[in-house]
């Protein structure tokens, strides 16, 4: 079977590739496109490691075949940052040393993400529950979820 | 050092590779390519024990797109015969065999063979094309199974009580005599307990990529706790000499232990060899679990005396644990540890290495040390409890201290156990009320900690400013410690510090990153190439002045007179001086290559509330406290990481976390969903209180932090489920299916 062609955007740049029918979307960001910031732990969903958004929703990479980003906006770790300038999610985690291995951390971040879009003001238990799906072995998550606190209330002090 | 007015030392700074991290830009393992890569896959025994009787390979590398074969023919074989041959703790005639089957497969996902080819789907079809025949042979994976008369006999070789064995071997830690002891005591408990295998379950998967060029020069980019491991057990395994390769650190996601010895390394150096390709490698998940090391499964009994006041007389503990297919289970951490936090006049601990056809275990976090505590502190709590004594007034009675000698040897100099009580009897915590179906345990823990090789180099760049180069990978945050140190040390801004990680090839040999060894032994000899730098920048100023460098002290980052008495001159910062080193005898730098030593044991006492659901027969913690005698907390962020990432292990192994076999000796459960790791829906916030009693021996205070937090959680949680519950367990995990049995017998005493 011939290689699929597939134009899409990721990270607001326009992007085409080519992919096998059965690969993911994982294998063409760390593959064809070189963009490594999304990580591989369990290729089964669980780990969330591997965490971007389809039209701004949340969803693991690996679980998602290559294919279907025909069409769609893709975001990742890579455009988390505008230039120089990190988003508060990422000096948080930096600030609260939410972070120990790291290989963990592009998922948490863009998880996070997803969710301070969704709700501006969550409490700890929605925070937890929304990151259930990013597994992290070595912080036991208090200072990410510190982090995403934090980082919830500054965004909503500076919005208002 | 005056540690009461540190500038940096004690500062929650952002850690250098931090940017990195947060954007994606890190280099982990999997994410290196190389122009030529192509890709290598194993092929894995489907059998928990079986002899090969031949490989058949010619299929496989007929297949167009395959480039290279391997299989144990290509492997230095260390054989039996000849004895052992360490490598630091690993013995390479195991360390051969594990990396690939030569005899016999001894576990489910044990390599038989490796294929290269252009793409991983053609490697991976190759795979299915190399013919193995196996004479499939009796298993066991339980101890009890593998000790039993008749059970199958996975070496031969090995004799036990003059008989062939799966027990490979038996160590003792011995004081006084147990038997007297046990005579001069009131109350004598004695319980038996069960602990299955865990995974240290990082994260990233085992991944190299590497090249071998026609001259024999290897490059390995692999993700490791040491860089110097992978290149010394890859130039045994392929007989390339340690001058031809370089071993660059790649970022480690993860390792608690778990990448401490080799698995892909010395075969894709191997493929790339033979193919004349750079080789790429990357576990999947299921790989990880079922032929990377977990730790032990265990069964432990142990008997403790004491008199009516709560006097510990004597301790007996014996652990069988689990090695899984080569001997080497960590029975030293469980004999050791164990017991080590209490004075007790008689004590005797032993410890069983028994082999049985599961994955080879690797080090996890303090091993053995967690299950030998979960023994011994279930027992106290309910000596407590026997006693009427409050638990944490019972471990006061008899904590060891200053002058106290341990039943693993050492007489314990100024330690910070009798604090870390202290601390956890008067922390809030443990007066706060609890609801119905709560429950409330404590529990302490003690770990060795390490120090040994370890080289750096710091030098002054040509701007004033300074690269620090260490052996260690960093897998927690080790590259802030250092930049806070040396920023203190050189009276500089912290950001003017640049630390990164050497490869083999340009730092000096440095020991692995374990045993809580890093940030104690690599700031030693940081701190000692620091003083090297600042004794030629005092003498480089005392040049200019034309003064004597003893009359010239070093200053927040810059060079000073020591009195008026010496001379009025203008102060030459590190700038200065680096600008004016071409004229003044060349490039400011030092490098320290030592053997560390004085890295002293640290304890921990862990508080831990529980709330049980009795409909579901779920264990939720609800708060935890953890407090450690940390030393010096360098950098305390990460110091309360390692405590908080500790202790989340150590929940998950109490709770939920086990190797789970069918029926055919094959693990049922080799992915995330089903070998449940905690999330953090699981966890409340993991309180710390970091107690610091300076270690005497190192420059900074340091002691070791990262193993300690995993030592007592196993424990604690089991004494607050049946402060909860008036029920005790005696093997874990404490899972839904088992809390849910023992709460709808409702006659039982307790749960085996």
């Amino acid at each position: 079977m011939p290689k699929l062609h597939v134009t899409t955007s990721v990270n607001g740049e326009p992007v085409e590739f080519l992919c096998e029918p059965y690969e993911t979307m994982l294998d063409a960001l760390r593959g064809q496109l070189g963009l490594t910031g999304s990580k591989e732990g369990c290729s089964s969903g669980d780990c969330g490691a591997c965490s971007i958004t389809l039209d701004g929703r949340l969803v693991c990479s690996c679980l998602m075949l290559a294919a279907e980003a025909e069409g769609h906006e893709i975001r990742t770790i890579e455009g988390m940052a505008k230039g120089e300038t990190l988003h508060p999610l990422q000096q948080k985690f930096l600030e609260h040393a939410a972070l120990q291995c790291g290989i963990c951390t592009s998922g948490m971040l863009v998880a996070s993400e997803a969710l301070l879009a969704k709700n501006s003001n969550p409490t700890e238990e929605e925070v937890r529950f929304w990151l259930a799906g990013n597994l992290c072995r070595c912080t036991g998550y208090d200072k990410i979820v510190r982090a995403v606190m934090e980082t919830a209330a500054e965004m909503r002090e500076t919005r208002a | 050092m005056n540690v009461v007015n540190n500038k940096w030392i004690g500062q929650r700074t952002i850690r250098p590779d931090g940017v990195d991290k947060v954007t994606g830009r890190a280099a982990f393992a999997a994410d290196t390519t190389m122009p030529g890569m192509i890709w290598g896959k194993v092929l894995r025994s489907p059998y928990p024990h079986a002899r090969i009787k031949a490989i058949n390979t010619a299929k496989a590398e007929a297949l167009p797109g395959v480039k290279a074969v391997v299989t144990s023919r290509d492997i230095v074989d260390f054989t039996i015969e000849k004895g052992a041959v360490m490598l630091g703790i690993q013995d390479m005639r195991w360390m051969c065999r594990n990396v690939m089957a030569r005899d016999k497969v001894l576990f489910p996902g044990h390599p038989v063979a490796a294929v290269a080819a252009t793409t991983e789907a053609i490697a991976a079809e190759a795979c299915k094309l190399i013919e193995v025949d196996y004479e499939v042979l009796p298993w066991a994976i339980e101890i009890d199974d593998a000790i039993k008369d008749g059970a199958p006999i996975l070496h031969e070789f090995n004799k036990f009580d003059g008989k062939p064995s799966n027990i490979m071997g038996r160590i003792e830690s011995k004081k006084g005599d147990i038997a007297q002891g046990f005579k001069d005591a009131d109350i004598v408990i004695e319980r038996s307990f069960t602990t299955r295998p865990v995974h240290q379950g990082y994260i990233e998967p085992h991944a190299c990529l590497i090249s071998v060029a026609a001259d024999g020069k290897t490059t390995i980019w692999s993700s490791s706790q040491g860089q110097f491991m992978v290149r010394a057990m890859t130039s045994m395994l392929t007989g390339i000499p340690q001058s031809d390769i370089r071993a660059i650190p790649a970022e480690i996601g993860g390792g608690f232990g778990g990448k401490t010895i080799v698995y892909l390394e010395p075969l894709a150096t191997l493929l790339a060899k033979k193919s004349g390709r750079p080789v790429k490698m990357v576990m999947t998940r299921e790989e990880v679990m079922r032929a990377t090391g977990p730790t032990s499964g265990s069964k432990s009994t142990v008997k403790i005396g004491a008199r009516k006041d709560g006097t510990i007389v004597a301790a007996h503990g014996s652990f069988y644990l689990q090695a899984g297919a080569f001997p080497g289970s960590p029975i030293r951490g469980a004999v050791g540890c164990s017991f080590a936090p209490y004075d007790i006049p008689h004590v005797l601990s032993e410890g069983f290495d028994v082999c049985s056809n599961r994955s080879k275990v690797a080090a996890y976090r303090a091993p053995g040390a967690p299950i030998g505590a979960y023994a011994v502190e279930c027992v106290l709590d309910e000596l407590a409890e026997a006693l009427k004594m409050d638990p944490l007034a019972l471990r006061l009675k008899n904590a060891a201290k200053e002058g106290t000698k341990a039943a693993h040897g050492p007489v314990f100099p100024r330690i910070g156990y009798i604090e870390t009580l202290e601390a956890a009897k008067n922390h809030p915590h443990y007066a706060a009320p609890l609801g119905k179906l709560q429950g409330r345990g404590v529990a302490s823990g003690f770990w060795f900690n390490a120090g040994g090789e370890s080289s750096a180099q710091v030098n002054i760049t040509e701007d004033g400013n300074v690269v620090v180069t260490t052996g260690h990978p960093d897998i927690g945050g080790s590259r802030a410690g250092i930049a806070n140190i040396c920023a203190e040390l050189l009276g500089i801004d912290y950001k003017r510090v640049s630390v990164i990680i050497g490869d083999t090839q340009t730092v000096g040999f440095s020991n692995l990153t374990g045993g809580s060894r890093v940030l104690f032994a690599s700031s030693m000899v940081v701190t000692q190439a620091a003083d090297k730098v600042i004794a030629t920048l005092r003498e480089r100023a005392a040049k200019l002045w034309e003064i004597d460098p003893e009359a010239v002290k070093w200053e927040n980052g810059a060079a000073h007179p020591v009195s008026p008495n010496a001379g009025q001159f203008e102060p030459l910062t590190l700038a200065d001086l680096a600008e004016k080193a071409p004229s003044q005898g060349g490039p400011i730098g030092a490098s320290v290559q030592l053997n560390t030593q004085g890295a002293e044991g640290g304890f921990g006492t862990h508080i831990c509330d529980v709330e049980v659901d009795v409909d579901l027969g779920i264990v939720r913690v609800i708060r935890y406290t953890a407090v450690q005698d940390v030393g010096r907390a360098v950098h305390p962020s990460y110091v309360e990481g390692q405590l908080q990432g500790g202790v989340a292990q150590g929940i998950g192994w109490a709770l939920n976390e086990e190797y789970i076999y069918n029926k055919d000796g094959k693990v049922d459960n080799p992915g995330f969903l089903d070998y449940r790791m905690p999330v953090c829906s699981d966890l409340p916030m993991l309180d710390c209180a970091l107690v610091e009693v300076p270690n005497p021996k190192h420059p900074q205070g340091v002691k070791g932090v990262g193993e300690v937090p995993l030592v007592p959680v196993m424990a604690a949680v089991a004494n607050a489920v049946h402060n909860a519950l008036g029920r005790r367990f005696y093997s874990l995990p404490m899972s839904p299916p088992k809390v849910s049995e023992v709460l709808d017998a409702p006659t039982q005493q307790a749960a085996e």
